[in-house]
């Protein structure tokens, strides 16, 4: 058990991360990145918002909609769950949690319209509905680990893609270049690190 | 006359001046995304674009009664409603493409494209010019996102909307069907527009911080993704 869980967090960190392999969440990843301490606020609070949505849409997917064939729903049904969760959360955190609000707070009403969310949230349904073995055993708990797993994910890219345009600062760039361009071509060649990890998953846990 | 002209102008901004994907830097993810096949793009712009069209119709038509304080909510319910409407065609009609876009096809929902529009549009004008500012927007999404996949496909495998255009003694470069294949022709193409837009005068397109998100208005950072050093080169 230990190992599927294992198998899902790394899988969804490394060879299936968010923003350099499925291109979820490029929004806050070229937009927000600059600054390391924004950038790791953000990550958190999407961390967060993934796990959280993803404990509260799964049940109600496969108890409400599902029992009552209403799975086309699915897309504005989970939209409007998310945005309500996260204002909820909001409020009760800034209510009961100042130190925890200050640190995310800010961030919060950003992540409902973030694409890799709503994205983690269709992907566990989409993993379970695949017949994905790791999913099959586990569907409530792998689709948690797997939220994490993602949302670590989309962590490390910002963290990784943080300090990369920190050296650029320093960089004497083309001018035609200057500015989105480059930006994007650094996304690019971090990427390309990341492709390296195919296969390291099956290499370590089996 | 003035209206027409005025309407036409609504009406082609978004194909070049104004492209929502190369000049104001919106829908970044499902361009990148979807561009690794003609047909998937093509599929991709027409679903985004008559939900853009349905969502900025009615957002403009019931900006007067929406109250400012709970806009984004009403505008991502009537979003999300046209997104399920287009989804359960494509199902219906074309589940090939269905299966391409997978889930990028209910994440149209979050497309920032659309949400941008409305807040920036639809909220504050009448029905025909949005409704216009979205076929606009919408032509030239698909137009963005077309093109780069025709780069993609064609160097990535050879092949133009499934079919072999390449010599097949040419071995494709699989890195451009490849996730850092579409960042480099994206940044490219980025470029390409900059210096098109610097001969005409133009500001370069650019991500500052938030500008491309619909909630800055609502959020509490203030990011404006300008630090010293900008400023003084600026």
């Amino acid at each position: 058990m230990v190992k599927v869980f294992a198998i899902i967090l790394f899988t969804g960190v490394l060879t299936e991360n968010f923003v350099l392999r499925q291109f979820l969440g490029i929004c806050p990843f070229l937009g927000v990145s600059k600054k390391l301490n924004t950038a790791m606020g953000m990550s958190a609070a999407v961390i967060f918002v993934m796990v959280l949505s993803t404990a509260v849409t799964f049940p109600i997917n496969k108890y409400i909609l599902e029992k009552n064939n209403l799975t086309y729903l699915q897309t504005i049904v989970f939209i409007l769950v998310i945005a309500v969760l996260v204002q909820f959360v909001e409020t009760v955190l800034k209510k009961f949690m100042k130190p925890l609000y200050n640190a995310l707070g800010i961030y919060l009403p950003l992540i409902t319209t973030n694409c890799a969310v709503l994205g983690v949230v269709f992907l566990n349904l989409d993993k379970i509905s695949g017949g994905d073995l790791n999913f099959l055993s586990y569907p409530y708990s792998g689709s948690l680990v797997n939220s994490l797993g993602a949302g670590v994910g989309f962590m490390l890219a910002m963290f990784l893609f943080a300090g990369v345009r920190e050296r650029m600062e320093s960089c004497e760039i083309p001018k035609f270049l200057q500015g989105l361009p480059i930006t994007l071509i650094a996304a690019s060649l971090t990427s390309v690190a990341f492709l390296g990890f195919d296969g390291v998953i099956e290499g370590i846990f089996k | 006359m003035a209206e027409k002209t005025r309407l036409r102008r609504e009406l082609t901004k978004g194909f070049i001046k104004e492209n929502p994907v190369l000049r104001l830097v919106l829908g970044t993810c499902p361009t990148l995304a979807i561009s690794t096949s003609v047909i998937g793009a093509i599929g991709m712009g027409i679903s985004a674009t008559l939900v853009l069209i349905g969502s900025n119709a009615v957002i403009s038509a019931l900006r007067k009664v929406i109250p400012s304080k709970v806009r984004i909510p009403v505008y991502i319910v009537v979003i999300a409603s046209f997104v399920t409407i287009v989804q359960m065609l494509v199902k219906a009609f074309t589940p090939a493409v269905d299966e391409m876009l997978g889930i990028y096809l209910p994440l149209i929902v979050v497309n920032c494209i659309i949400l941008g529009r409305a807040e920036a549009y639809a909220g504050k004008n009448p029905v025909l010019a949005s409704t216009i500012d979205g076929i606009g927007m919408g032509i030239g999404f698909t137009a963005a996102i077309i093109l780069m996949s025709i780069i993609r496909e064609l160097i990535g495998s050879g092949t133009l909307a499934g079919i072999q255009i390449l010599p097949p003694s040419v071995a494709p470069m699989a890195i451009f069907i490849l996730p850092p294949g579409g960042f480099f022709v994206y940044g490219m193409m980025m470029a390409a527009a900059n210096r098109l837009a610097e001969r005409k005068g133009l500001a370069k397109a650019e991500l500052n911080g938030c500008d491309a998100c619909p909630m800055a208005g609502s959020c509490g950072i203030k990011n404006d993704g300008k630090d010293t050093k900008e400023e003084v080169t600026a």
